[in-house]
């Protein structure tokens, strides 16, 4: 009995004009030929997981051929999510229901996923936050993932609307106490059934074994060591119970140090990574900034301490690089992000291509781009240190939490090709950012404080002995088909020596990639040519030279030495690995930005295309391969095709796995913006192509 | 037809020889020896000069001049780090190798003069068509500069000195003829013509009807060759509507014109407006013709001044009128200009994003590509036919008719079909070549020039971009019609219209390019392509999917080298000889099955511990 009902926009049919009489009965709108009778979407909930409020008759938009159509549902609110419920989701076929994600529906929006929600009041859009006195006609919920839900609740009933509205911004809003995260009741009503293979898992860095192995990995283990005074966190709750020091360190030198007010503990400079060459990456909080000059004496005696330590052979010169001061703020990097995730938070259509037309000026307005940009080149800068400088590299940050864990994940994605096997960088995640204490709860402001104090303590997740699920477990999200799109297939792996010597191989480094230590700067050119060049540019070129020729500063810049040598060489996968930072490479992560924008997608296009032939071809040549052996073993010839993981899918969206199949007919988008003023060449512009007066012929 | 002539051309690339015996060859070399030569091609001098190279600095070498192209090779070796691999300026046993045909010189200028101070600081700089710039510096004493200033001017230009262009001088052989790539009987043929409805007509054999015009014209069946005479006094240059492509199923068509000559007056033709009503009704529709007038349409108003214009209402009442907003050859000259000024030497860091919309190259790729995707789309849905047309009707005109056919009809994005489609829609139907790029000619300033090719190539980059698998072709192929149609290498791109070429007798005495591209396709092949008949491209006209071609108009910084080969296509590659490997194996192991039966097997080793595994987690 419930229907498609076409609601406006694009070129469509208007919406009844938006009367506050909720009850225009689904019957009386008009409605698409095709009538549908509501199906019992059941609502699926998660161990643990409770329905708090719910409303009917909601109108979900959905875009297609530019104009706007609705879908007629149940909107639910859980202690975890927003929930949809309607029929949209049985067209599905089973192919793709395999990509699918099996904990967040299509058309769920977890607690924590919700950025802002805004009403629409009389065609106004208004942002909504707390007691509300009158309610919108219309909701619409910017996601953290960057999608947009717009829901029509004018045939809702008014009590339902009611409910449901102060619902959602209560349960996304208000703050929240720890302890009523959803993860800890899925925790305890979920079974964690995670099956490790304990050659094949992720390092989750929280015993003392995970650190050694790691030391053993990198050959740190020959100047550093594992330390456990901080087990229980009985030290401090801010620090890993386990972590990594410099050997000498004595273990008691530690607790010494606490009981001054400032636990003098967080200033230890902590071991994240060691080069092949023996030079590490290090971090530590920075001093605060203190009054007593007796508590200032003892900070300095505890640091000399450790500079001893470290200064003396057999460790290289350290390099500090100060984050807090010489790089970019917090604020800096939260200002740029804001800004450039509203450029894909778009609402319609005409939104899409208004912004379209100055989208290049609004991208290098928001700065993202070039703070990404930043941020790569630090770390260049950093392995260039380490790597062509030997030097050891100390992270120096207020909290040592933030940009350490950026900056020492970075550098250690492109110094060691470990980080870059999907194991190896979910245990990079585990030990930079999750063991690094960078607070999560506070930079996603999963409990939603307003107060901008940073450091809250009391609110260590790590003390917690729950055993958590994790999110490693890619299982319990996806189906096996589907957790196949999260290997990368250009991905060759290392060829392996045979068995007996795979364990030495395992931890060893590609020694025979590193860049000669030596500074092979280039000669200088030959007197007398250099001179003539040099009056050459000085008298001809004049101003411009700057851009002709690089200056003879810049060649002196090691950085650019290093960066301009790596390069020019052939790359080793397996070796150091150093991105383009110039202008044009560093572009727009579309898969993820534009993924559910329906204006950009491609249709049997991007470069999902060209992986979808890569991963067919795979497939076609792993049956070969099977063929032979079993040709070989039982002289019988198999019947069994490999499954293709995309077959009867030729033409997928250049947003899959995002938006799934072909759900869109195969009409172009056209853009619906004009064209802006040619300034300075509006003159050029009104000339026309050739000068002949056609008048006479 | 191909086969007709293969006996003439059977000799390989003498190209692609001397390249490979260069990169092989060791220090000592005589001089004839150390510059390619094409057959045909003539050493003219050779000089001692310091390539002021932007990217590696200054470096000494020696430069050759022939009648075809510049050559410099460097006398030092550069210092390791400088060194980049650049496969557009070769590095051979250390050596720089510049190799650059004098026709993409566009200006030569003297730097400096004989009051500058020091011994050498004078030189050249040459402004090229391929967005780059290429500095020389000369010693001061016996006239080097002059005389290479000279020499380059008379073979640049050969126009301005009553020399031939070396197109007419190039003795290559291939062993396929380019020139029979396209025959338009055939062309038409493939599309179903004639039919019912629409005739070929030779009334432009001698070219009488319209002299940039092709000599065989469809036009429909019902339109006498009176009617189109009459037709062709009302349309700017005689540039009468012909039809460019046929739906195969829904027979609506696309045809291309020039401007009606409506003028100040608003003049009306009745042969003209009776002549669209007849294109409308070819394929039975009740719906109004569709008219795209290319232009913006204060341009199309402004037109009527010097006596153009467009089709108004109240004359053509089945007609309905577009206009796509694209502007004019000079603001696309412009354009480039700016875009060179971002990227070259150095690409512009900081503000690239802005640097790259302040040249609005990207804005005019959208507008073209949108307008052409409203004409497919137009005849795609059946909706109605289309009439496309701009002033003249050769640039903006055959920018969308040919990029709405590659969106329509997969045959053109085959390498053959491709070319076919160049040679129909952009060569045959005249688009000005000549004056466009200025072959051979000095006038730098002429007003004449615009990159309005490499503007509907770049579109088709941005297509095949988006649609990785629908291409026969690659990049290289995109990027070497681009260096030869500035080359003057081959006949191809020479003069403004086909009855200029016929008097010049183009493809009797000057080679085609498809030649070239033709007897090495492999090379010009895009791994992924997958044919798709009748399937329909429509890219996304948005900035969010349109790109600055990298490898096209930065390609000489090595810096902003792209990964070569693409990962991707590299390790496609790999797995296609895998693959046809195993089926060897297979097959080796099906015979050896079936001949020995009853015979234990006697190979020790399992197959997969005797060849590689694919390397890639299942």
């Amino acid at each position: 009995m419930l229907g498609k009902g076409v609601v406006g926009g694009g070129g469509g049919t208007k919406a009844p004009k938006p009367s506050f009489v909720s009850y225009v009965r689904p019957e009386e709108i008009h409605t698409n030929e095709k009538e549908v009778t509501e199906k019992e979407v059941t609502l699926h909930l998660l161990p643990g997981e409770q329905l708090l409020c719910e409303a009917s008759t909601v109108l979900k938009y959905v875009q297609e051929d530019s104009c706007q159509h609705g879908v007629y549902g149940r909107l639910v609110c859980t202690d975890f999510k927003i929930a949809f419920l309607g029929d949209d989701e049985s067209a599905l076929d089973n192919d793709e229901t395999q990509f699918k994600n099996k904990v967040i529906g299509e058309n769920d929006i977890t607690l924590h996923c919700v950025d802002q929600i805004y009403g629409v009041f009389d065609e106004k859009k208004k942002t909504l936050f707390g007691q509300l006195k009158k309610y919108p006609e219309k909701l619409i919920i910017h996601c953290k993932d960057l999608r947009v839900f717009q829901f029509c609740l004018r045939y809702t009933k008014e009590e339902e609307v009611k409910r449901i509205v102060s619902g959602i911004i209560h349960h996304t809003q208000a703050p929240k106490l720890l302890k009523r995260l959803f993860l800890f009741s899925y925790a305890t009503a979920a079974q964690n059934n995670t099956v490790t293979d304990p050659k094949n898992h992720t390092v989750m860095f929280d015993t003392l074994k995970d650190w050694c192995w790691e030391l053993e990995r990198t050959k740190g283990n020959m100047k550093y060591k594992a330390v456990s005074v901080n087990e229980g966190y009985k030290v401090c709750e801010r620090l890993p119970a386990y972590f990594v020091v410099p050997t000498p360190l004595p273990e008691e030198n530690v607790q010494r140090f606490q009981g001054h007010g400032i636990p003098l503990y967080l200033f230890l400079q902590i071991w994240c990574w060691s080069c092949h060459n023996g030079s590490a990456l290090l971090k530590m909080s920075a001093l605060p900034k203190e009054q007593d000059d007796g508590i200032l004496q003892i900070q300095k005696s505890f640091l000399d301490g450790i500079y001893k330590t470290i200064h003396r052979p057999p460790y290289e010169i350290v390099k500090t690089e100060d984050l807090s001061s010489n790089f970019l703020s917090l604020q800096e990097i939260q200002t740029a992000y804001s800004k450039f995730k509203q450029l894909f938070l778009i609402d319609n259509s005409t939104e899409f291509w208004d912004t379209d037309i100055k989208w290049f000026s609004l991208l290098e307005s928001s700065s993202w781009l070039d703070i990404i940009r930043r941020c790569l080149k630090k770390a260049i800068e950093i392995t260039e240190c380490m790597e062509a400088q030997n030097m050891n590299v100390l992270l120096l940050e207020e909290n040592a939490s933030d940009l350490c864990c950026l900056i020492s994940s970075l550098v250690q994605l492109m110094m060691d090709p470990h980080c870059r096997t999907r194991i190896g960088f979910q245990s990079l995640i585990q030990k930079e950012w999750v063991m690094g204490g960078h607070c999560f709860l506070d930079r996603c402001n999963h409990l939603r404080q307003n107060d901008k104090e940073e450091g809250r303590e009391g609110q260590d997740t790590q003390s917690k002995p729950l055993n958590l699920l994790t999110v490693w477990d890619w299982s319990v999200q996806f189906e096996p088909k589907a957790q196949t799109l999260l290997k990368n297939p250009l991905y060759v792996e290392k060829p392996k020596l045979d068995k007996g010597q795979r364990k030495g191989m395992r931890f060893k480094h590609q020694r025979q990639l590193s860049l000669p230590l030596t500074q092979s700067k280039s000669s200088p050119k030959r007197g007398f040519f250099r001179e003539e060049t040099d009056h050459l540019i000085k008298n001809l070129l004049g101003k411009r030279i700057s851009k002709l020729i690089n200056s003879s500063d810049e060649l002196q810049d090691n950085f650019r030495e290093f960066y301009d040598s790596w390069h020019s060489k052939s790359t080793d996968y397996h070796g150091l690995l150093l991105p383009h930072i110039e202008g044009p490479e560093i572009k727009v992560w579309a898969q993820r930005y534009l993924r559910w924008i329906p204006e950009a997608q491609i249709l049997g296009g991007g470069q999902v295309a060209t992986l979808s032939k890569l991963l067919e071809m795979m497939e076609e040549v792993q049956s070969l391969q099977e063929k032979i052996d079993e040709r070989h073993h039982s002289q019988q010839a198999p019947q069994a095709e490999a499954p293709c993981l995309l077959r009867n899918s030729a033409r997928l969206s250049s947003l899959f796995p995002f938006a799934l199949l072909q759900r869109h007919s195969s009409k172009p988008v056209l853009p619906t913006s004009g064209w802006k003023a040619l300034g300075d060449e509006d003159d050029l512009a009104k000339r026309e192509d050739e000068f002949v007066d056609l008048g006479d012929v | 037809m191909a086969s007709a002539s293969t006996s003439k051309y059977n000799s390989h690339s003498l190209e692609n020889e001397s390249i490979k015996r260069t990169s092989r060859d060791g220090v000592n070399r005589d001089l004839t020896e150390a510059v390619p030569r094409l057959p045909g091609e003539t050493l003219i001098t050779d000089k001692e000069v310091i390539y002021i190279c932007p990217f590696n600095g200054p470096i000494k070498g020696r430069v050759y001049i022939t009648n075809y192209r510049l050559y410099l090779r460097s006398l030092e070796t550069l210092s390791s780090h400088w060194r980049f691999e650049v496969d557009t300026c070769l590095f051979q046993d250390s050596s720089l190798i510049l190799d650059v045909p004098l026709g993409v010189i566009s200006r030569i200028e003297k730097m400096g003069g004989a009051t500058s101070r020091g011994e050498n600081s004078y030189g050249l700089d040459i402004t090229c068509k391929d967005m780059r710039n290429l500095r020389f510096a000369l010693k001061q004493e016996g006239h080097s500069r002059r005389d290479m200033f000279e020499i380059l001017t008379r073979y640049a230009f050969p126009l301005a000195h009553s020399l031939p262009l070396f197109a007419f001088l190039n003795e290559e052989k291939f062993n396929v003829d380019g020139w029979t790539v396209y025959n338009p009987v055939e062309e038409y043929r493939r599309q179903g013509l004639p039919n019912h409805h629409w005739r070929i007509t030779f009334i432009n054999k001698c070219y009488e009807l319209c002299d940039t015009y092709p000599a065989l014209l469809v036009v429909p069946y019902r339109a006498s060759d009176d009617d189109l005479r009459r037709v062709a006094t009302f349309r700017s240059r005689n540039r009468i509507p012909v039809l460019s492509w046929i739906h195969p199923e829904n027979k609506t068509v696309i045809v291309r014109c020039s401007q009606p000559l409506v003028g100040m007056s608003g003049k009306r033709n009745k042969d003209d407006e009776k002549y669209l009503d007849v294109i409308r009704e070819t394929n039975k529709q009740i719906s109004k013709l569709t008219i795209y007038d290319a232009r913006p349409s204060v341009n199309a108003v402004a037109n009527k001044a010097t006596g153009g214009g467009y089709e108004s209402d109240d004359a053509y009442h089945n007609a309905e009128l577009f206009f796509l907003d694209i502007h004019n050859i000079h603001v696309m000259r412009e354009s480039l200009k700016k875009v060179k000024d971002i990227v070259y030497p150095n690409v512009e860091e900081s503000h690239w994003l802005s640097s790259l919309e302040s040249t609005h190259w990207l804005e005019h790729i959208k507008l073209v590509l949108t307008g052409a995707i409203q004409v497919a789309d137009k005849v795609s849905s059946g909706k109605s036919s289309v009439l496309v047309h701009c002033s003249d009707g050769w640039d903006r005109t055959a920018q969308l008719t040919s990029l709405a056919m590659l969106m329509l009809d997969s045959f053109y994005r085959s390498i053959e079909g491709f070319e076919i489609l160049v040679q129909k829609e952009w060569i045959s139907f005249g688009h000005k070549f000549a004056s466009r790029i200025g072959h051979g000619d000095k006038n730098h300033t002429d007003a004449d020039r615009s990159p309005i090719f490499l503007q509907f190539i770049d579109c088709v980059w941005q297509m095949s971009k988006q649609f990785p698998t629908a291409f026969e072709f690659n990049e290289q192929f995109l990027i070497i019609i681009l260096d030869h149609l500035y080359s003057c290498r081959f006949g191809t791109f020479l003069f403004n219209c086909e009855s200029a070429r016929e008097r010049q007798k183009v493809t009797e005495r000057t080679v085609s390019l498809w030649s070239l591209i033709n007897s090495n396709k492999e090379k010009f092949k895009n791994p992924f392509y997958t044919k798709e008949i009748n399937r329909v491209l429509y890219p996304v006209a948005s900035m969010r999917h349109l790109e600055l071609w990298v490898n096209y108009y930065i390609r000489w910084n090595p810096r902003i080298k792209q990964q070569q080969p693409n990962p991707v296509e590299q390790r496609y590659m790999e797995l296609l000889a895998l693959r046809d490997e195993y089926i060897k194996r297979l097959e080796e192991l099906q015979l050896a099955n079936s001949a020995k039966l009853s015979d234990p097997p006697t190979s020790p080793s399992s197959p997969s511990q005797m060849m590689p595994h694919v390397q890639t987690h299942f």
